[in-house]
């Protein structure tokens, strides 16, 4: 594939840094902003190219963290096993949802506005039911083995995140190249135009949903073995449906980098917030809300845009294939 | 449980809250109908209305239905210079941007009221809060009364200036076609503005007809709007009579069903409700078609 | 005589009280080119979008190939080798002119490259080859014009229906069109065109069908229609054929 070796580059630089250091502070600054590149990335396929702005991605992201939790305490169930399906879970959470809201046609903002339904039915939901116990939360037991998906240190973490980020790379990329992403980026562009072009436009859009959704639940599973508790408002809140979001744009919605650059600006942000204030809730999303006008008004093509206009103004020879817009 | 000594009352105070509902929605709609965009942040500039009258009662000493003929104007005038100078200029045009643009006004300024007064639930103590109407053989709370005469006052209004005022035949016919009305030499860009104020105003006197029965807390706003975005779905985008008919008729739906399945299960049925809806007529009972 | 590819079978079509089209039947003969004209507000767009499936008529069939159709929605119908171009152009804004036509090779062609290749040499084969990496909302209208074009044939059509396809282009650029047409309809692929331009519909269209108001009122070779009474009315108003008779006016 023509673009691996800006992948395997990244990845070989990322894998690098737990040899170079050992700093807790490091390792887990850098997990969390994997972890918003994952589920960014999810939100990426599905809005970034197939055009579908998800204002609701939580709903993905609290169903792999729940499913694989409950497996996990109520169940007994193995937790490498309830990650995987976790994952299928909240694939199977973006089919149906998919399947209502693209058969009755919804698009633009009403498409936003009933993912955000869909977010808070389910956090509601998860508030009052017993299984996920209801206004107390979810807590996985403490046990540190690696076969109950937990470990003392957190290299191993960071490791894992860092290959479920690489796949997710080499999937989009794979995407990008190939006729179902020509036929993403089609929808995007001109939908009635694709129709009438032969693409089955609603199982396409579907088909995006479900693979957004798995990204971003792998991504709720990982939350849930790293941090060991949940409840509704971590799970289906809307910090994580604004993050999934926020990643790409500042990134470059669209492009296979974005989200990965524009996590480790919004993990910055927040940190930053968080020494301005110490632990006083809101600033952050204050920041978030800000840096989202603002980078649509002045960047609306994310870094990744700013990145390409600098390479064409010096005289690179533009890429022929995509990757723009 | 169908007695009318408990069913009366349940559909007097569900006309009541629905008439709330319908002035939110009012101006979430008239944005709708003229802008062609859905005012994401239309729930939080609710809250921070609601935060607004909470100050200039328990710092000012002003009764709300006082306080709200200086905060009507003084939202007004925040609406419109968002609209003009953040909204307008930041989405280049194009719909997605647009989406996004509210969303970070709504979210930032939702979470700056966190961030200044953190998350606790407020309320005043308004000496006629508790003073009741009766009215066929209900005992209905004043303020609330109150508050359904004065929305069907602003709606009536609205109505009237929209027919009759220069400013609201200019907004209609922008509404009606743009293109047209920017050659006849309207200045789109401010009617934009002004509609966006007007909708930003009815949130504000919304918010000072419910201070004396409702609570304020950052996220009472946005409890809210989902309601209200329900009712303009309903009721057809762009439809003020919609808004207004839709809004009381969610009210009494919404106080039956707390009569059976009490008050969270009922929090999920408007969502459900909601994106039933949505699902089904995207343009409503009144509208046009998606 | 060759049989019809696409038979319009009686259809109508309501817009609330508006009666858009009134039992409206024609026929297009595989292998030829031929035309739909008539006065804006006939029903011309209305009557092919009823063909391609992106609205369904309140009554009527329409026939393809032998087989009905009606209702199915326009991705199946590409796949029949049904392909249209859109009267205002809806290229892919932000992609290359290669990438827009590559859509449309996708269809009968899973691997991007070839894919690709393809766009290529069907920009190559009408005029848009010096193009091919341009973002299509670069172009100019008869470049867009011509993009509809390639990306409706890049799906290998056997019937092609052209929206106005010549509408918005100079003179000039529509004597450099109509050969295009032409070569197209040469290869096999059966042709139906809506269009205004008159001399282009009288080069190009093998046999005409007149809309007026949701009906058809006449259908013929192009120069019958040219000297239909009926035809001139519909364009020129009631009357204007007797006027038009009657010699020039006395002042």
């Amino acid at each position: 594939m023509r673009a691996a070796a800006p992948i395997l580059a990244a990845v070989v630089l990322l894998a690098l840094v737990p040899v170079v250091t050992t700093s807790s502070v490091v390792l887990n600054f850098l997990v969390i902003a994997l972890l918003i590149a994952l589920v960014g990335q999810g939100w990426n396929l599905l809005g970034g190219y197939a055009g579908q702005y998800s204002f609701g991605h939580a709903a993905f992201f609290g169903t792999g963290a729940y499913v694989t939790a409950i497996l996990q305490v109520r169940y007994g169930v193995n937790a490498w096993l309830g990650f995987v399906i976790g994952i299928a879970a909240g694939a199977a959470v973006g089919a149906a949802i998919g399947a209502l809201v693209f058969r009755s046609g919804l698009k633009g903002s009403y498409f936003a506005l009933v993912t955000l339904a869909f977010a808070e039915v389910l956090r509601i939901v998860a508030s009052v039911a017993p299984i996920t116990g209801a206004g107390v939360g979810t807590l996985i037991k403490l046990d540190l083995r690696p076969e109950a998906f937990q470990f003392q240190s957190r290299v191993p973490f960071y490791s894992i995140a860092l290959v479920l980020v690489a796949i997710s790379l080499v999937l989009v990329r794979a995407i990008e190249a190939s006729r179902f992403g020509a036929y993403l980026v089609a929808v995007r562009e001109n939908e009635d135009a694709a129709k009438a072009l032969g693409v089955d436009t609603t199982l396409v859009k579907l088909g995006a949903m479900a693979i957004s959704a798995a990204m971003t639940a792998a991504g709720g599973a990982f939350y849930a073995q790293y941090f060991l508790f949940l409840d509704s408002g971590i799970a289906y809140g809307p910090w994580i449906s604004i993050e999934a979001l926020l990643a790409p744009i500042i990134g470059g919605v669209g492009t296979v980098f974005g989200p990965l650059l524009g996590a480790i600006v919004v993990k910055t942000l927040s940190e930053l917030a968080k020494l301005v204030t110490g632990d006083a809730p809101g600033l952050d999303l204050v920041i978030y809300g800000s840096v989202l006008v603002l980078v649509v008004a002045f960047a609306p093509r994310g870094i990744a845009g700013l990145i390409a206009d600098l390479r064409s103004k010096f005289g690179a020879a533009a890429s022929p294939e995509h990757g723009r817009g | 449980m169908l007695s009318t000594t408990i069913l009366i009352p349940a559909i007097l105070n569900g006309l009541m809250t629905g008439a709330v509902y319908a002035l939110v929605a009012l101006g979430l709609t008239l944005i709708y109908g003229v802008l062609h965009i859905i005012n994401f942040a239309h729930g939080a500039l609710l809250t921070a209305a609601l935060f607004a009258a909470f100050f200039a009662y328990s710092l000012l000493g002003l009764d709300p239905y006082v306080a709200a003929l200086g905060l009507a104007p003084l939202f007004f005038a925040i609406g419109y210079g968002l609209q003009r100078f953040v909204i307008g200029p930041a989405a280049h045009g194009e719909d997605r941007n647009i989406l996004l643009v509210t969303l970070g006004l709504a979210v930032a300024i939702e979470n700056a009221l966190l961030f200044a007064f953190r998350a606790d639930t407020r309320t005043v103590n308004l000496p006629y809060a508790f003073d009741v109407v009766e009215f066929a053989g209900a005992f209905l709370a004043l303020p609330r009364v109150v508050a359904f005469g004065a929305v069907l006052a602003v709606a009536l209004a609205l109505w009237i200036a929209m027919r009759f005022t220069d400013t609201g035949k200019a907004i209609r016919a922008v509404a009606r076609e743009k293109l047209g009305a920017e050659l006849s030499g309207i200045d789109v860009a401010h009617v934009y503005a002004v509609t966006f104020g007007l909708g930003t105003a009815c949130v504000a006197i919304a918010a000072c007809l419910l201070l004396p029965t409702y609570y304020v807390n950052p996220y009472a706003g946005n409890a809210f709007v989902l309601v209200a975005f329900t009712v303009v779905v309903l009721g057809g985008m762009g439809s003020v009579a919609g808004a207004l008919l839709a809004g009381l008729f969610v009210g009494v739906v919404e106080s039956l069903s707390g009569l059976w399945l009490g008050e969270s299960l009922g929090q999920i049925g408007i969502f459900v409700m909601f994106i039933l809806v949505l699902l089904l007529r995207p343009s409503g009972l009144f509208g046009e078609r998606a | 005589m060759a049989e019809s590819l696409l038979h319009i079978d009686q259809v109508s079509q309501r817009f609330g009280g508006l009666l858009a089209l009134d039992a409206a039947s024609f026929a297009a003969e595989a292998g030829r080119i031929t035309a739909l004209i008539g006065p804006n507000g006939a029903g011309k767009t209305t009557l092919f979008s009823i063909v391609t499936g992106f609205q369904q008529p309140v009554s009527g069939r329409i026939v393809y190939d032998g087989v009905d159709i009606t209702g199915l929605p326009p991705h199946r119908l590409a796949r029949r080798g049904l392909a249209r171009t859109f009267q205002v152009a809806q290229p892919f804004a932000r992609l290359t002119v290669r990438e827009n036509i590559a859509v449309g090779a996708h269809l009968h062609r899973p691997a991007r490259a070839d894919a690709l290749a393809a766009a290529a040499q069907v920009a190559a084969a009408i005029g848009l080859a010096g193009e091919l990496d341009q973002p299509a909302d670069a172009l100019t209208v008869a470049g867009r014009k011509r993009l509809e074009l390639g990306r409706a044939l890049a799906i290998e059509p056997r019937l092609l229906l052209l929206d106005e396809v010549l509408a918005g282009l100079n003179p000039s650029e529509v004597r450099d069109m109509v050969p295009v047409i032409r070569t197209i309809a040469a290869r096999g692929v059966t042709i139906v065109m809506i269009e205004h331009i008159m001399q282009a519909v009288m080069s190009l269209a093998e046999r005409v069908f007149v809309l007026s108001q949701g009906r058809i009122i006449a259908e013929g070779a192009p120069h019958e229609i040219a000297a239909d009474p009926r035809v001139v009315e519909a364009y020129l108003g009631h009357g204007a054929a007797q006027r038009m008779t009657a010699g020039p006016a006395h002042d």
